[in-house]
């Protein structure tokens, strides 16, 4: 690794181009299946738990390039509160990407329900079956997920104020290889 | 995004570009929020179908279900037999016994209710299978439903609805949902052939939807199940009819000398037999197979025995069992769990919530 290292690693880019559609897709399958009653409910419901644990298990490995590998650094002349901004809305976005399949997990263990994958392949509870736990959870699962679908819209939206406007670089260090 | 950018060379038309990452952002937004029903006020979504079991019962009964307010708690256990086997690989199908929580209950939202409030009674199931998983089921003591679809659901709750100045259905509304949707003659002629029974032990539960069965070898098959009781049926008495809670004590009383005993009749399906359609029987020649034993011996209060915490959401399945294409199927997964939902949270924010109704409503 050259200190002056312009674009975030190969394995970065991969990790996080894989996430992005599925973390959305994660977020209109979840509202879009606790609001119907058709039969795409149990469809969405069948995605939503198996790729949740996928998401659980990619974040895992993502946050561990972040920390071996780090980010590039942000141009020189970005001002102080956009700075903070951009560090802030980062580790909010990592939290929650922890936090979200864990809460899942967790509050279907409290609820009693099976953490069912594929076929017979479940996970074991991860919490005890205790309703009021649940009821924590469940609302948490509802806000956290609203509140990670605003953070991914101000990331988009400033990764592409980067890209279009500012075009200072930020952009395409996540966007494209150095060479 | 061949050629890489100039960093901070000037960009051309910022106000079209910062339109553009505007419209884009608004737009996501947008598919969001109508993803979640909240663009499309007259959609049929989980929260509008609960909302109205809320305004059917009335007023609010914090912590229990929306449907099947009222109700018990039962335990007891399942003695597979093998048969189910030849037509399902889920583990509960094989040879042993498979403990068993349960709920017996009367429809509606409010848990006060009369038993003879409706015809109709429930017995809903979880079995705790060794191997982590479980069958949940709600079944009703009908062999058909009165509706087809969720969107039917829904107007029959509707022409339900108390009218504000007697705080009673108005009969001539539900008369006109009937006229209006022939679908539920199967049920209407069902319920008048078949007085509702004396008690909770002596009735046939039916799985109500057809689910998909894949035996060992890989064969799908569509599958209907009932719980047939060792009771034998004898119908509602007079004396039943003139009071308000008769089938707790009825149980308790025949519990007091001896388990009860139902068997798990499982009818397989010929091609052709509609899967999607809860209206309508399959006819009677179709094969059935006797799985096995449902044992019950004990009851506890649904405001603390352990059935209170389940929702009987007859989605969770083990692998061999999976559901058909009955639309109905989605719909009541989708309900129970906001009811769930709403009820586990008034638990949450009101503990002493069921105690309250644990001395004076035993029901």
């Amino acid at each position: 690794m050259t200190p002056a290292r312009t674009h975030f690693s190969p394995l970065a880019r991969l990790l996080h181009w894989t996430m992005a559609p599925l973390i959305v897709a994660m977020l209109f399958i979840g509202v879009g299946m606790v609001a119907s009653v058709s039969r795409a409910h149990n469809t969405l419901v069948a995605i939503h738990k198996p790729l949740g644990i996928a998401l659980l298990l990619l974040v895992v490995l993502r946050v561990a390039v972040r920390i071996t590998r780090g980010a590039p650094p942000l141009p020189a002349d970005m001002a102080t509160p956009q700075r903070i901004a951009a560090k802030a809305s980062h580790l909010v976005l990592y939290a929650l990407m922890v936090a979200m399949p864990l809460i899942g997990w967790g509050m279907l263990s409290a609820a009693g329900y099976p953490v069912t994958l594929y076929g017979p392949l479940h996970l074991p509870p991860i919490a005890p079956h205790d309703v009021a736990l649940f009821a924590l959870l469940r609302a948490l699962h509802t806000w956290l997920a609203f509140t990670l679908f605003a953070t991914v819209l101000l990331h988009l939206a400033a990764a592409l104020f980067h890209g279009l406007i500012r075009r200072d670089g930020v952009f395409s260090s996540m966007a494209r290889s150095d060479r | 995004m061949t050629q890489p950018s100039v960093p901070n060379s000037e960009p051309r038309c910022v106000p079209c570009r910062l339109a553009a990452i505007g419209a884009l952002v608004l737009a996501v937004a947008g598919g969001f929020a109508y993803t979640a029903g909240w663009l499309t006020p007259a959609r049929l979504t989980t929260s509008r179908l609960i909302n109205t079991f809320e305004t059917v019962a009335g007023q609010p009964h914090p912590g229990y279900r929306r449907n099947h307010a009222k109700g018990l708690c039962v335990e007891g256990y399942f003695d597979s037999n093998g048969s189910g086997a030849t037509v399902s690989r889920a583990a509960v199908f094989a040879p042993g016994r498979t403990p068993v929580t349960g709920r017996f209950a009367v429809p509606g939202g409010n848990p006060s209710a009369p038993d003879t409030s409706s015809p109709v009674r429930s017995l809903a199931l979880q079995f705790q299978l060794a191997n982590g998983e479980q069958w949940r089921t709600g079944m009703n003591s009908t062999p058909v439903f009165a509706v087809h679809t969720p969107a039917q659901f829904y107007q029959q709750l509707l022409a339900a609805k108390p009218d504000p100045a007697t705080r009673k259905p108005d009969p001539a509304k539900l008369k006109a949902f009937y006229a209006s949707n022939p679908e539920t003659l199967p049920f209407q002629n069902w319920v008048k052939a078949h007085p509702p029974s004396s008690s909770l032990a002596n009735a046939a539960y039916y799985g109500i939807n057809a689910f998909r069965f894949t035996d060992g070898a890989g064969t799908t098959r569509a599958v209907r199940w009932a719980m047939v009781p060792e009771t034998p049926y004898a119908p509602i008495t007079d004396a039943q009819k003139a009071e308000m809670n008769f089938l707790q004590a009825d149980l308790d009383q025949r519990l007091d000398s001896g388990p009860l005993r139902w068997h798990l009749i499982l009818t397989v399906a010929q091609p052709g037999d509609p899967t999607d359609d809860a209206t309508l029987q399959w006819p009677d020649a179709r094969q059935h197979i006797d799985a096995g034993t449902l044992v019950l011996d004990r009851t506890t209060s649904q405001e603390n025995g352990t059935c209170r915490d389940i929702n009987f959401d007859p989605t969770i399945l083990p692998a061999g069992i999976a559901p058909s294409d009955d639309p109905l199927l989605a719909a009541r997964s989708a309900a129970y769990a906001l009811s769930y939902q709403r009820r586990t949270r008034e638990e949450a924010l009101h503990p002493a919530i069921h105690q309250t109704h644990a001395n004076g409503d035993r029901s």
